[in-house]
Order: structure tokens, then C-alpha cells, then sequence
């Protein structure tokens, strides 16, 4: 790949003395989306999270390389200034913070300097305008009584604000209805630029319908055991996880000593 | 028919500024150091009091020499510390009298209320008044001409013994009796300076008046005493706000806060302490509403070495309400034990507690409060909440709810929360870039948030600001 902008090898992560990942491999391109898909546990929301460098999700051994930089040393917040962006599973929410509080504060840290208030607003209100976010939503405390899309929406909203390189989202279309899936899938279609690299952890198609990948991957305890093009996808949705479990279970066996 | 709070009443209540001018600072008086009757009689004979104050020194100062040391619902263990009162000035005098207008206050006073922004906030006129507390003496008080016209009082306390006796002795020492506790009784015996308010029956102050207090010379006691008086109908809102330049050795500051709240009259009172934090912070601060009536105490504690202050209410009279919004910050070294009481006398009446602190370090909160309804209170309703945050593990914060029910008619409510900033709301915030500092920092302004939004505009800034500094561990 010419412009790699992430390149994972090898990455093992336990959590609590337990290994979740056994060793993935993934090269993600600027320009390029990237589907994870995989069972419940496989480990999709693990790997975000090591990714973004949680401090309980301990990586054990492998490499992650972001523009060409080792950031496995780097804090959360530095990682964040280097670019990178998760949208959360589980966003969390913070009493008594406003979100444009928030948000203004993410912005400067982010870029390392002060971002002039106009340009601030200008940005948060024709991004909210873009997510059909009421402009309400700016004053209220981060996520506190958000309904389950609603804090979906807002993870959107924080990636429009951050500009970053590559946004991992950790299912942004769980709990989502019908029309907040289509409105949420043409923001991050309309937010995305060329230099952009996305990875999408999903369990559905119906969000590949609208934010097309170039490259799906199927996560199963902790590996990658497949990966190919938007059609997996689809054959997924027909068939379900088992015909390509079975494909992979004589390598798994090798692998972990045990049947999958 | 005012009822009074009677004895048997009372009894049941069971930015650092690092500057300092010291070297400027040339008392034009000053008592020697500790206490006893002659320097009591000296204070009151060098401001030229009448002799009914002379009287009420004298009798409060041996009434201080009799009472042990607070225990019981006081709960700062003050026993413990090393708080010797004989090592302490009791009374100096910065400037001869009360100056009337800003260019009669001498050039090095004027320097330190510079830096403390008085003047800009004169300036924008966002406040009615100011009163500011250099050690011992207010110095400079002013008012706007159309309060004084609808006959709003705003003077420090001494002018207002010597020009509005009757008002002063009708009610002065009514609401904190000096056999109250032993700081109230030393107060009483020493005091000098804070403010008299008073505002007539339907007068309504539209904008806050304020007074800064500092404790500006080493081992230098502040004693103000505050009273404020809102007639009938009547509203006004005052605020005071304290900031310290560090000392080394033990300064003591104990004030006693005095409001009447007349019949469908409501004053709010709010403080913003942040004393240094070798200062002893002993304050009683006590009002009465009566009928309809509503009185509101918005109250920050971040400095002082240890803090024991509990506002209360009495509610004297039928729907009247008390609230207190307090708000305790502790870091290293640091006790904060505030909280509230309520004492419920009359019918119908209500009152809520919000308090919410936050322990840093090995500083430690305490929210200590008393509920008292008497029997005839019915249909009383009392609410309390109190959420505690803890920053580190060994930050400590601990709740004494006291509570004592003679009416069978109330509707009382309790909740209490005590919680650590949580790991996956750090990782959130840092996921957007901030440090672990920022991210703490805004949880914490977050938590205290209910509070501040309570505070006038340029006051909530200023303590979010505090707030943010301790958090650096920049302040103490
Ligand atoms: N903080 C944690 N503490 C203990 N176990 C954890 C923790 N985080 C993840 N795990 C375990 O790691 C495994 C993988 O979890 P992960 O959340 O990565 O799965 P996932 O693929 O995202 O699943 P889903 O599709 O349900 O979101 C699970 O067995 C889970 O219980
Ligand atoms: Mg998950």
C-alpha cells in the first residue's frame, strides 16, 4: 500500500490477564473504509480500544504504526493530536459539562492551539446542521440523558469537529433507527476526504449499503480469519458466520491447541 | 407578630493572590498581640463606641474564656490543631475611618484592590457596591445614589453603630447570641469591620452588593461581623468573596453572619472562600426567614487550612423557605467540614440542602448537616443531597446527617453519592485529546457545575478558575 496511513502486525491485547487478541494483522490506507465485522466477543471493540490506547487494555506484544509513527507508547490525548478517533460503542457521558464546552476545549487540544470562537461555531453548527442535530444539543452536558442514537449522532458529531486521519467507529449504527441511520451514514459520507481512512466495526449490511467499503474483515476469537471485498459482506448477511468459521476452524485448532 | 428565635431554639441547633503589600502596609493602629478584657475595652474605646457595644464585648469576652472548645455537631476536631489565641493580634487599623470616596483611600491599599480587579468592577458598574475588608476596617465603601435614595443601607458595621444605632441595637446579636458557641462569643467580643444591610419594606436591589475581604498581616485574627436586615417584600443579594496571600503561621478567621428575613422578603447571601491555607476558617453564619420569606445560601469553600462552617435557616414563620448550596473543595493538608442546618419552626415550611465537594489529594470533606423540624411544623418538607468526588485514593470525604423529627406531618427526602473520577470517563475525554489533568479538570468543573451556575457571571469564572488551579496543585 503506497500511503499506508495504519499498519497493525501482530497485535496481541489482553484485559485483565485474559488474551483477546491473538494476533491481528490490518493495513488501513488513507481514502480507504474498512469493514470489521465478526461474532459477539470476537474482540471488534478491544481492538478499537487498544487501538485508541485504553490504559485497561493491555497490549502484549505486536506493532501499530500511525503515519508511519510507533504510537503504542502514546497516551490517549496524544494519540487523539496525532490524528486518530474512535467513536465509541458506549460513549460516556460527563454531568455538568456543556457540549459546546466540550467540544471547543477537544478542538484546541487537538490542534495544539486556540481556535478563533467564529470559526468554532461557524464548524459546530454546520456539522450539527449536517447530522440534523437540533442546535440544542450544544448545550447540553456531554451524552447525560441522550437516547441511545442520540449519542451516536453526537460521536459523529465530535469526528466532524476533530478532522482526524482515520476514525474507528465501534458501531455508531447500533441503536439507530431507520431514517438516523441513513442521516448519520451521509454525515460521515459527507465528512469523509480523500486523506481520510475509515474503519467500521459493524454487525449489519445495512450500513455498508450506505457507506460502501472497499475491504471487510472478519474478526473471530481475537484473529482475522478472513478478508476480502464488499461481497463478504453481503454473504455474510446470507449466510451467517458458520461457513466461514468452519473454512478457518482446522487453522484455529492449530493455533489455540483447542476446537473452535 | 415577629416571633424570635428564642434560646431554647438556638440551643437545638446543636488565586492565588501570592501578593502582599506588608512592607507598605504601615498600621496607623494596632492592639497588642492576644486577648483579654483591657485589649477588648481598648478596641471598643478606639472606635468611640457607645457603651451598650462596650457592654456586649465585655460580657461576650467572658463568656469566651468560660466556653470549652466546640464539640458535639462542630466537627473539625479543632482540639487537635495548634491554634493558640494568645498569638494572634486581635484589632489594627490599616486607615483612620470608612473612606467615602476611591481617592481618599491611600496609593498602596488602592495597589492591592488593583490586583484584586475592584475598580474594573466598579467600572462596569456590575455591582451596587463594594465593600472591601483591609484587615481589620472596611476602607472604602460606596453606593450607588439611587440605592441610597430608596434608603438601602450598604456600610461596614462600625459606621453603621455609630450612624444607625437604633436599627443596629434593635437587631445586632439577636440571631447568633455571643453565648452561641465560643467563636461566636469571641467575635462578638473582638469584632471589627464586614457589613450592615438594610434594605426597606418593598425595596428591591436589582444587582448584587459586594465586599472582598483579606486577612493581610501575619498572625492578624479577621472578626467581621456581618448583619443584614431586608424589611417586608424586600430583596437583595450579597455577595462576599475572600482571597488571602499566603503566611506561614496559623491566622484565624472567625465571622458571624446575622440576616432577618422579614415577611415575604428573600435574600440571597453568597461567599466564595479561599483563604489561604494555614488560615482556621470559623464561621457562624445564621438567618431567620419568616413568613413567606426565602433565604439562600450559595457558599464555595476552597482555601483555609481547616473550615467548620454550617449556614443555617431558622424558619420562623408559615411557607417559608431555606435553601444552601454549598461547595467544598480539599486538597493536600486541607479540611474542609461545611455544611447546613435547617431548623423548621412554623407550618408549611421548606427547605433544600445541595452540597458537593471534592477531596484532592490527602484533603478531606466533610458534609455536616442538621435538620430540625419542631413539632407544629406541619406539613414540612425538607430535601437534602449530597454527592461527594473523589479525585485520588486517599481523598476522604465522609457525611453526618443529623436529623431530629418532633412532627409527624414532613416530607423529608436524603440522598448522599460519593464517587471517583472513573477511569472510562478519562479515557473519553482523552480519546478527544485532552491530558488526563484537562480531562480531570472537567469532570470536577462538570461535578460542581449545579453550583456555580448559581454564582453572578464574573464570580462563576472566577471559580472555575480556582478550581482549575488547585487542580494543577498550584494553589496551597
Ligand atoms: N474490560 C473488560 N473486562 C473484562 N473482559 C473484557 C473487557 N473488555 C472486553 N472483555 C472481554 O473480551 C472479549 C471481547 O470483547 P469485545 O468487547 O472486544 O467484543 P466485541 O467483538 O466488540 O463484541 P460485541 O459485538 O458484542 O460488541 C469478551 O469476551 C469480553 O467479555
Ligand atoms: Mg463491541
Amino acid at each position: 500500500m503506497a500511503d499506508t496511513l495504519l499498519t497493525i502486525e501482530g497485535l496481541t491485547v489482553s484485559v485483565e490477564g485474559k488474551q483477546i487478541l491473538n494476533g491481528v494483522d490490518l493495513a488501513v490506507g488513507r481514502g480507504e473504509v474498512h469493514a470489521i465485522m465478526g461474532p459477539n466477543g470476537s474482540g471488534k471493540s478491544t481492538l478499537a480500544n487498544a487501538l485508541m490506547g485504553h490504559p485497561r487494555y493491555q497490549v502484549t506484544g505486536g506493532t501499530v504504526r500511525f503515519k508511519g509513527e510507533d504510537i503504542l507508547a502514546l497516551s490517549p490525548d496524544k494519540r487523539a493530536q496525532r490524528g486518530l478517533f474512535l467513536a465509541f460503542q458506549y460513549p460516556m457521558s460527563i454531568p455538568g459539562v456543556t457540549m459546546v464546552n466540550f467540544l471547543r476545549q477537544a478542538m484546541k487540544a487537538v490542534r495544539g492551539e486556540d481556535v478563533p470562537v467564529r470559526e468554532f461555531r461557524e464548524k459546530l453548527f454546520a456539522t450539527m446542521k449536517l447530522l440534523k442535530m437540533d442546535q440544542e444539543f450544544a448545550r447540553r452536558y456531554v451524552n447525560e440523558g441522550f437516547s441511545g442514537g442520540e449519542k451516536k449522532r453526537a460521536e459523529i458529531l465530535q469526528m466532524g469537529i476533530l478532522d482526524p486521519d482515520l476514525a474507528i467507529m465501534d458501531e455508531t449504527d447500533s441503536g439507530l433507527d431507520i431514517d438516523a441511520l441513513r442521516t448519520v451514514a451521509e454525515g460521515v459520507n459527507a465528512l469523509t476526504t480523500p486523506k481520510l481512512g475509515v474503519v467500521l466495526i459493524t454487525h449489519y449490511q445495512r450500513l455498508l449499503n450506505y457507506i460502501k467499503p472497499q475491504f471487510v474483515h472478519i474478526l473471530y476469537q481475537g484473529r482475522i480469519i478472513e478478508s476480502g471485498g464488499p461481497e463478504l459482506a453481503l454473504q455474510l448477511e446470507a449466510e451467517g458466520y458458520d461457513p466461514v468459521i468452519e473454512k478457518y476452524a482446522p487453522a484455529l485448532v492449530a493455533a489455540t491447541g483447542e476446537k473452535a | 407578630m415577629v416571633a424570635k428565635i428564642t434560646p431554647e431554639i438556638a440551643k437545638q441547633d446543636g488565586y492565588k493572590f501570592g501578593f502582599n503589600d506588608n512592607d507598605r502596609a504601615t498600621y496607623k493602629y494596632r492592639t497588642e498581640k492576644g486577648l483579654s478584657e483591657a485589649v477588648v475595652r481598648e478596641i471598643s474605646s478606639v472606635k468611640g463606641e457607645p457603651q451598650w457595644m462596650t457592654d456586649f464585648r465585655v460580657k461576650s469576652y467572658h463568656h469566651f474564656l468560660e466556653r470549652p472548645m466546640p464539640t458535639g455537631f462542630w466537627g473539625g476536631n479543632i482540639q487537635n490543631y495548634e491554634l493558640d489565641f494568645d498569638d494572634i493580634y486581635y484589632f489594627a487599623r490599616a486607615s483612620d475611618r470608612a473612606e467615602q470616596d476611591w481617592s481618599d483611600v491611600p496609593e498602596y491599599i488602592k495597589d492591592t484592590f488593583d490586583k484584586l480587579g475592584i475598580p474594573e468592577a466598579e467600572k462596569k458598574s456590575l455591582i451596587a457596591g463594594v465593600g472591601a475588608q483591609y484587615d481589620s476596617e472596611v476602607v472604602y465603601h460606596s453606593i450607588r445614589e439611587d440605592l441610597e435614595k430608596l434608603g438601602v443601607i450598604f456600610v461596614d458595621t462600625d459606621s453603621a453603630v455609630r450612624d444607625y444605632p437604633e436599627i443596629v441595637r434593635q437587631y445586632f446579636g439577636t440571631i447568633v447570641p455571643p453565648a452561641d458557641n465560643k467563636f461566636a462569643a469571641l467575635n462578638s467580643a473582638v469584632w471589627s469591620g464586614g457589613s450592615f444591610v438594610y434594605v426597606p419594606a418593598g425595596v428591591k436591589v436589582d444587582i448584587p452588593l459586594q465586599a472582598y475581604f483579606r486577612i493581610n498581616k501575619e498572625n492578624m485574627g479577621q472578626f467581621e461581623r456581618t448583619l443584614i436586615i431586608a424589611e417586608e417584600g424586600s430583596y437583595v443579594h450579597y455577595v462576599e468573596g475572600c482571597t488571602a496571600p499566603s503566611y506561614s503561621s496559623n491566622a484565624l478567621h472567625s465571622a458571624v453572619v446575622e440576616i432577618i428575613v422579614k415577611k415575604g422578603a428573600r435574600v440571597r447571601y453568597t461567599t466564595i472562600q479561599n483563604w489561604s491555607t494555614n488560615v482556621f476558617n470559623l464561621v457562624t453564619k445564621r438567618a431567620a426567614a419568616y413568613e413567606d420569606a426565602v433565604m439562600e445560601w450559595v457558599d464555595g469553600n476552597l482555601g483555609s487550612r481547616l473550615t467548620m462552617k454550617y449556614p443555617s435557616v431558622f424558619l420562623m414563620g408559615p411557607h417559608a423557605h431555606g435553601e444552601v448550596l454549598s461547595l467544598a473543595m480539599a486538597s493536600d493538608g486541607q479540611h474542609q467540614d461545611a455544611g447546613a442546618k435547617m431548623v423548621h419552626v412554623a407550618p408549611d415550611t421548606t427547605s433544600t440542602i445541595i452540597s458537593k465537594s471534592v477531596s484532592r489529594g490527602s484533603g478531606r470533606t466533610s458534609y455536616r448537616g442538621a435538620l430540625k423540624v419542631h413539632a407544629g411544623a406541619a406539613r414540612s418538607k425538607a430535601t437534602v443531597r449530597c454527592d461527594a468526588l473523589l479525585i485520588d485514593q486517599q481523598s476522604r470525604s465522609d457525611t453526618y446527617p443529623l436529623m431530629e423529627v418532633e412532627e409527624e406531618q414532613v416530607n423529608i427526602g436524603h440522598e448522599a453519592s460519593v464517587s471517583r473520577v472513573g477511569e472510562e470517563q478519562l479515557f473519553y475525554l482523552q480519546s478527544r485529546g485532552l491530558s488526563e489533568v484537562d480531562a480531570t479538570k472537567l469532570i470536577v468543573n462538570g461535578f460542581v457545575e449545579p453550583i456555580v451556575k448559581e454564582l453572578p457571571m464574573e464570580y462563576a469564572v472566577e471559580l472555575n478558575r480556582l478550581i482549575e488551579l488547585q487542580m494543577e496543585g498550584a494553589v496551597g
